[in-house]
């Protein structure tokens, strides 16, 4: 598919790769300012607990400080209705999260930040925050959507009522939403069935885990005027919502995105600025820096929902899926907002059903505000229905395999959450899967008896999303091409986006020359998210090499006295019968055919282009210890078309990575007084190297109707089959499903009943 | 009260004051403006801060900055060759895409320099046992490891 192109689907070396290797690159911490402040924020110590009193008398008071705040210095947004969606997730109200940057009467979960100091060095504010006094009246927390639903459950927000199909309950309530996609006849699926499976499934909070936690620096000036240096994944959602929560016009903010270090969904919403905004302002117009330690990270962040979800399934013993149906309960956290809609729409996105119906809800409970992570809501959700299909093959006697090819959705087909599918690459990715050299082979020997080996798969769905891009290209004298564009390059986009401005004019992508730069230099850009920035913002950069092209084309025709319609761009050469001349040719002559060459584009991409994924893994399950090792990996995914493949391959391996993590270390330990006990990277157990094997990645391309070059979002879909083909190779291991995540050595002897 | 600390980084002679309980990650970053070495946890845990101390790798979050006091410190700063181009293992990173959002890089390319001035020719578990140190979230380690070997060789 790649073979007769100049740019896209190249190895070339990513443009911010020496920076990133020497250590010169800028993340979030890097930034400093002459004069700079720094901040610390003073946190709950409690689960839930009314605020009595807040007395910053002393902290204010020690030398060095310059300012104090709390929520008395914000807005008060209490009474606000208005939602903030980025495009990721589900939306929170304004007043919630004017409420998550700062506690305004009660705190709501462990970490909850309460006052912020802004002192002349980190360890004053630090001490200065140790000297505000709190007074609390401690509430009972609410720990799990279980407890948070029952009947007699205290209310945690008294004002939340719950909204089904539009309207609100009449009753105080825990629960923020419930939701139900439903179409066919259960009943009567249920009863076409042969074989009917019905589990319940339990997961914990898990975090994002980037390993740059967050950082900021603002200054708000004399004029009025703000300036914002953050590490982020949308630099025009940080100017938004500062503007919302500080009710500051968005055209006195300017927001400057630095690198940075991760963010999986993670890093969409602002949690520092507004309060360093604040601080700089109350300081004096200073700039304030605030960086998160790991365990404000852990604690305040991320993560994603715990939940509970039980799956119902059945099947003909001819292979044919006749009903499924789910129900989804997930935390939300302390606000509204957890993924379980979109968790709704993964949860049986690979298949073709007759009779389908999903409830979900969204329950709020006194553990930290949910955000977005890869693929939010999908992972659990495909790890429940998943390992269902894993059973309903096994109960029939099929291959899991064959049973997802009988089934599997394809062009045509709706969706459980109602579009009708356009050209998608699921079956393909099964029949991949089935021929990989992996599936081919037979499982590595046991090394011992207390040891079994088993083989498991499971497959992944993901929307993906277009969004709206804009960007500015300049042509320079030497024939490369300045390239402005406001995507945060995470892993490689600036290059992905330059390709494909590369590829329209023929000529390589080292001449392209990208920088992400700040909110007052390019058009508006939706975040990095949602699998969108190669499809959405290389639309944009492929608008804007359409538009140099033809005028490019423009002068040359002029150079040569000739109609432009009789040149044509050929690799990188203009051409008109035997006259010719290169891209860079042509530039140098600039100023004799009309002067300099610049232009913009804004885009909106309509339909991401769903992604799938299907996994197979092989394990070896320690039935002393209880210890599963991952032993052999293989990630099949639909990509469209492959744009930077060195870093398609590298999103599905982190992919894939966090999904084993999620499978088998990683989880939020509260205690019952709602403490988490783990907040650092020792306890909160990120997969290491040496817990993973080599990732073999196989890329299908079927091309996306929706981008000139097919560009599918890769980022995402491979989190979500992860935990499914783990447990599924680990019940072919020991006969047994581990039906909680994470499936730890304690839950591996639990449920082989051996404790 | 501040200490003065007389030390060598990346062979050039430093000297500078300290807080008796900075670290020297804190020195590097606020006081002498190595920012490659990056805090991810600032206990130990991550790997993202580590430099070579006296021929050691060390998480620089969990050493004294007084410590280093007469000590030779080795930051990704230094370890390009003076006569230009990067250092093999920092070449091989791009070459094999070894990171992503590049924040654990630094770190990463230490901890390896550290590996193969011990043990040039490393197995994949080796290499897999020296790096469990250093934390990456977004590569699956897949790329770092190639990356490792290839510079091996
Ligand atoms: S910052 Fe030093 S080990 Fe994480
Ligand atoms: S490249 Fe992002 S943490 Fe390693």
């Amino acid at each position: 598919m790649t073979t007769d192109t100049v740019a896209i689907g190249k190895r070339p070396i990513r443009h911010d790769g020496v920076d990133k290797v020497t250590g010169r690159a800028q993340y979030g911490n890097d930034v400093k300012l002459a004069g700079t402040l720094y901040a610390h924020i003073l946190r709950s110590a409690h689960a839930h607990a009314r605020i009595m009193s807040i007395d910053t008398s002393a902290a204010g008071e020690l030398p060095g400080v310059q300012a104090v705040v709390t929520s008395a210095d914000m807005p008060d947004l209490s009474k606000n209705t208005e939602v903030i969606n980025d495009g990721e997730g589900e939306g929170g109200g304004l007043a919630y999260m004017s409420q998550n940057m700062l506690a305004r009467g009660k705190v709501l979960y462990h970490g909850h930040a309460i006052a912020a100091v802004a002192a002349t060095s980190a360890s004053i504010a630090e001490e200065a925050c140790k000297l505000i006094k709190v007074d609390y009246e401690i509430l009972p927390p609410l720990l799990s959507t279980c407890d948070a639903m029952k009947d007699d459950a205290p209310i945690i927000h008294a004002a939340m009522r719950t909204e089904e199909a539009g309207k609100l309950g009449d009753k105080p309530s825990n629960v923020a939403k419930h939701m139900q996609l439903k179409r066919g006849d259960m009943d009567a699926g249920f009863a076409e069935a042969d074989v009917v499976v019905e589990r319940e499934f339990f997961t914990k909070m898990v975090h994002q885990g980037y390993i740059e936690p967050q950082a900021t620096t603002v200054l708000w000036k004399q004029d009025g005027t703000l300036s914002i240096w953050a590490s982020t994944q949308s630099p025009w959602g940080v100017r938004r919502e500062v503007s919302e929560l500080l009710q500051v016009p968005q055209g006195k903010i300017k927001v400057t995105p630095t690198e940075i270090g991760g963010g999986f969904g993670g890093k969409l919403d602002v949690y520092l600025e507004p309060v360093a905004a604040i601080l700089s302002k109350k300081a004096g117009y200073k700039p304030v820096k605030m960086a998160m330690s790991r365990a404000d990270v852990l604690m305040a962040t991320g993560p994603t929902s715990g939940s509970w979800i039980k799956v119902k399934m059945g099947v003909k013993k001819n292979g044919e899926i006749t009903a499924a149906q789910a129900w989804m309960e997930y935390e939300a956290g302390a606000f509204p907002g957890s993924p379980v809609g979109a968790g709704m729409g993964v949860i049986f996105g690979p298949y073709r059903l007759p009779n389908v119906q999903i409830d979900g809800y969204d329950v709020i409970v006194n553990k930290p505000k949910t955000m977005a992570y890869r693929a939010p809501g999908g992972t659990n959700a495909a790890y429940a229905s998943e390992s269902v299909v894993d059973e309903l093959a096994e109960k029939i006697g099929m291959d899991p395999l064959r049973l997802r090819q009988l089934n599997g959705a394809k062009e045509g087909d709706r969706r459980v959450d109602g579009p009708t599918f356009q050209r998608v690459g699921y079956l393909e990715t099964v029949q991949a899967a089935i021929n990989s050299p992996h599936y081919e082979d037979g499982l590595a020997a046991a090394p011992a008896t207390n040891i079994k080996v088993g083989r498991g798969v499971a497959s992944g769905f993901w929307f993906n999303w277009g969004g709206k891009s804009s960007c500015n290209a300049a042509v320079n004298p030497d024939g490369s091409i300045t390239l402005s564009e406001g995507s945060a390059d995470i892993g490689g986009t600036r290059t992905s986006i330059s390709m494909q401005l590369a590829e329209v004019l023929g000529i390589g992508v080292e001449n392209i020359k990208p920088a992400v730069v700040d909110t007052d230099s390019v058009g508006y850009n939706d975040a990095t998210g949602g699998s969108r920035t190669t499809f959405g913002s290389g639309l944009a950069a492929f608008e804007v090499g359409t538009k140099i092209k033809q005028i490019m084309i423009e002068r040359a025709a002029k150079f040569w006295e000739i109609d432009a319609k009789d040149v044509t761009l050929v690799r990188g050469v203009f051409k008109n019968h035997s006259k010719q001349m290169t891209f860079a040719e042509l530039a140098a002559k600039l100023d004799e055919t009309g002067g300099q060459v610049v232009a913009s584009a804004a885009t909106d991409g309509k339909g991401g282009a769903p992604a799938f994924g299907t996994h197979v893994v092989d394990v070896a399950v320690d039935t002393e210890t209880g210890k599963v090792q991952i032993l052999r990996y293989t990630a099949v995914q639909d990509v469209g078309h492959a744009i930077y493949p060195p870093y398609v391959e590298g999103q599905i391996q982190g992919g894939v990575s966090q999904g084993v993590g999620w499978a088998l270390h990683e989880e939020y330990f509260y205690n019952d007084k709602g403490l988490l006990l783990n907040a650092s990277l020792l306890d909160y157990r990120m997969p290491t190297a040496l817990d993973l094997p080599m990732i073999e990645t196989i890329l299908v391309e079927v091309a996306s109707p929706n981008h000139p070059y097919g560009v599918r979002g890769v980022g995402e879909v491979p989190i979500v089959p992860p935990a499914a083909a783990v447990a599924n190779a680990i019940h072919n291991a020991i006969g047994v499903r581990v039906t909680n995540l994470p499936m730890s050595p304690g839950e591996v002897l639990r449920a082989l009943g051996k404790i | 009260m501040k200490t003065q600390v007389s030390t060598t980084i990346n062979n050039e002679p430093v000297e500078f004051l300290c807080q008796p309980n900075e670290s020297l990650l804190e020195v590097l970053r606020n006081t002498l403006s190595l920012t490659g070495a990056k805090e991810g946890c600032n206990n130990g845990n991550c790997g993202a801060c580590s430099v070579i101390l006296n021929g050691v790798l060390v998480n620089s979050c969990c050493v004294l900055a007084v410590e280093t006091e007469g000590a030779s410190v080795t930051t990704i700063e230094g370890i390009a060759p003076k006569s230009g181009g990067l250092h093999p293992i920092q070449q091989a990173f791009l070459e094999n895409a070894a990171l992503q959002c590049g924040i654990c890089t630094p770190g990463f390319i230490m901890a390896s320099k550290a590996l193969l001035d011990k043990n040039p020719h490393p197995t994949e578990h080796e290499v897999r046992y020296w790096l469990a140190g250093n934390l990456c979230r977004c590569t699956g380690y897949d790329k770092i490891v190639k990356a490792v070997l290839a510079v091996a060789g």
